[in-house]
């Protein structure tokens, strides 16, 4: 290939050739320096320069990766937290709107209890006035009728005169107020 | 502009020492460059290592618009070490050229075809090498009967021209920007008037061999990776 090379550059003229130089034919030991001091230079680059910048930069790009990464969760832990946070007072909120209501609710039954309480308290009493005047009625017009009977036999024995064995006419007199009780 | 090159045998192998000379001048300017910007390597990049990451980001980016980056990213370190080697020899014959004894010393490594002829031919043994390794001695052969079975003696022609293009490009230009710095320089030297004529194309010759220099290095490296994907990657 590289015959061909020349052959095709010779066409070109001496100047050329002449910049080639070769008197003894092809610059081989030239070819193998090259190569030679080319990869040499590309094995030491890697080693010292190549390798660490690489290194560097990977480790920059990874850094910021998990920056991002890290940026995105604390977001989303925020997120997240703000929604706790929300659904909290959210819930605080109605537990408080169902303890007035709970209270108003439980306030109104107490009073309507009391009411009850109250209301029958008074029936019951009104109740038992009523019986005791009953009672009193009954026991004032038993004490009237035999206040009525020991007077009307005082009477009586003051009219005949004579002493009437109260205890052989209590019985008629008894009967007499009584029918004349019914009478009226 | 017809000077002689040194030349010296050993082992029975011919020897440029000026181009020796070169090569090892350009390599421990390559490595001084590269090591001297990587010390003080930080997460956070400061100075010449933000220039170092962004050569590697360029040829990372000439990779990746030739081939996938997993089969590519195996040749980031040759397409950076390429790069900043044919950049610096670009530029080291551009101050001046060294003439002692009538033997020219100092140019640039790449104004000489050996070198560039020799650098082409190894990147493209290279692409050869890879292709066997990534597709398998089967799969290799067979890109050469694609698309068409009868395009195969163009295909193997293309590998020959592919590595004459790449070295000899490279040559012609620094080398002509060569013998043209060298003209405007002896036009200068010759006399007063000479120099007044010359200050102002040569100092844009200048300009414009830095701006090859750095376009060439690019060239080379690109189609470093073309030729490595055409290889690499079955379906292009």
């Amino acid at each position: 290939m590289l015959g061909n090379t020349f052959i095709l550059l010779s066409a070109n003229g001496g100047g050329f050739l002449s910049s080639l130089n070769n008197p003894d034919g092809l610059n081989l030991g030239d070819i193998i320096v090259t190569i030679v001091f080319f990869a040499i230079l590309m094995v030491l680059l890697k080693k010292f320069a190549w390798g660490p910048l690489m290194g560097i930069m990977d480790q920059r790009a990874e850094l910021i990766a998990n920056e991002i990464e890290a940026a995105e969760n604390s977001r989303l832990e925020s997120h997240k937290l703000l929604e706790e946070q929300r659904a909290l007072l959210k819930e605080a909120r109605e537990n408080a709107q169902s303890i007035v209501e709970n209270a108003r609710k439980q306030g109104e039954t107490q009073r309507e209890e009391l009411i009850t309480a109250a209301r029958s308290e008074v029936n019951r009493m009104k109740e038992s006035a009523t019986l005791e005047i009953a009672t009193e009625k009954e026991k004032a017009v038993a004490a009237v009728r035999e206040e009525f009977v020991s007077l009307s036999i005082l009477a009586a024995s003051k009219v005949l005169g004579k002493e009437i064995s109260e205890e052989d006419n209590r019985a008629l007199i008894e009967e007499t107020i009584v029918k004349a009780g019914e009478g009226r | 502009m017809n000077h002689e090159n040194p030349n010296i045998v050993f082992l029975g192998l011919n020897f440029n020492p000026a181009n020796i000379l070169m090569l090892f001048v350009t390599c421990l300017v390559v490595f001084l460059i590269a090591v001297i910007s990587t010390r003080n390597l930080k997460v956070k990049p400061t100075g010449m290592q933000n220039f170092m990451e962004w050569v590697m980001d360029f040829v990372k980016g000439i990779i990746k618009n030739n081939m996938d980056w997993k089969t590519g990213g195996r040749f980031h370190v040759l397409g950076i070490t390429l790069i900043m080697f044919v950049f610096v020899a670009n530029m080291l014959g551009l101050p001046a050229g060294v003439v002692w004894k009538g033997e020219l010393w100092w140019k640039s490594p790449t104004a000489d075809p050996v070198i560039t002829l020799t650098l082409a031919s190894m990147v493209v043994v290279l692409t050869h090498y890879y292709g066997v390794k990534q597709l398998g001695t089967k799969g290799y052969f067979k890109t050469y009967l694609q698309p068409m079975p009868f395009l195969a003696p163009l295909k193997i022609i293309e590998e020959f021209a592919n590595t004459l293009t790449l070295g000899l490009r490279l040559y012609g230009n620094i080398f002509a920007g060569e013998i043209l710095i060298g003209l405007l320089a002896t036009l200068g030297a010759g006399s007063a008037f000479g120099l007044i004529g010359a200050v102002v194309p040569a100092l844009a010759w200048l300009g414009f061999s830095v701006f090859i220099g750095a376009i060439q290095a690019f060239i080379f490296v690109m189609l470093t990776m073309v030729y490595m994907a055409h290889k690499v990657e079955t379906d292009h």
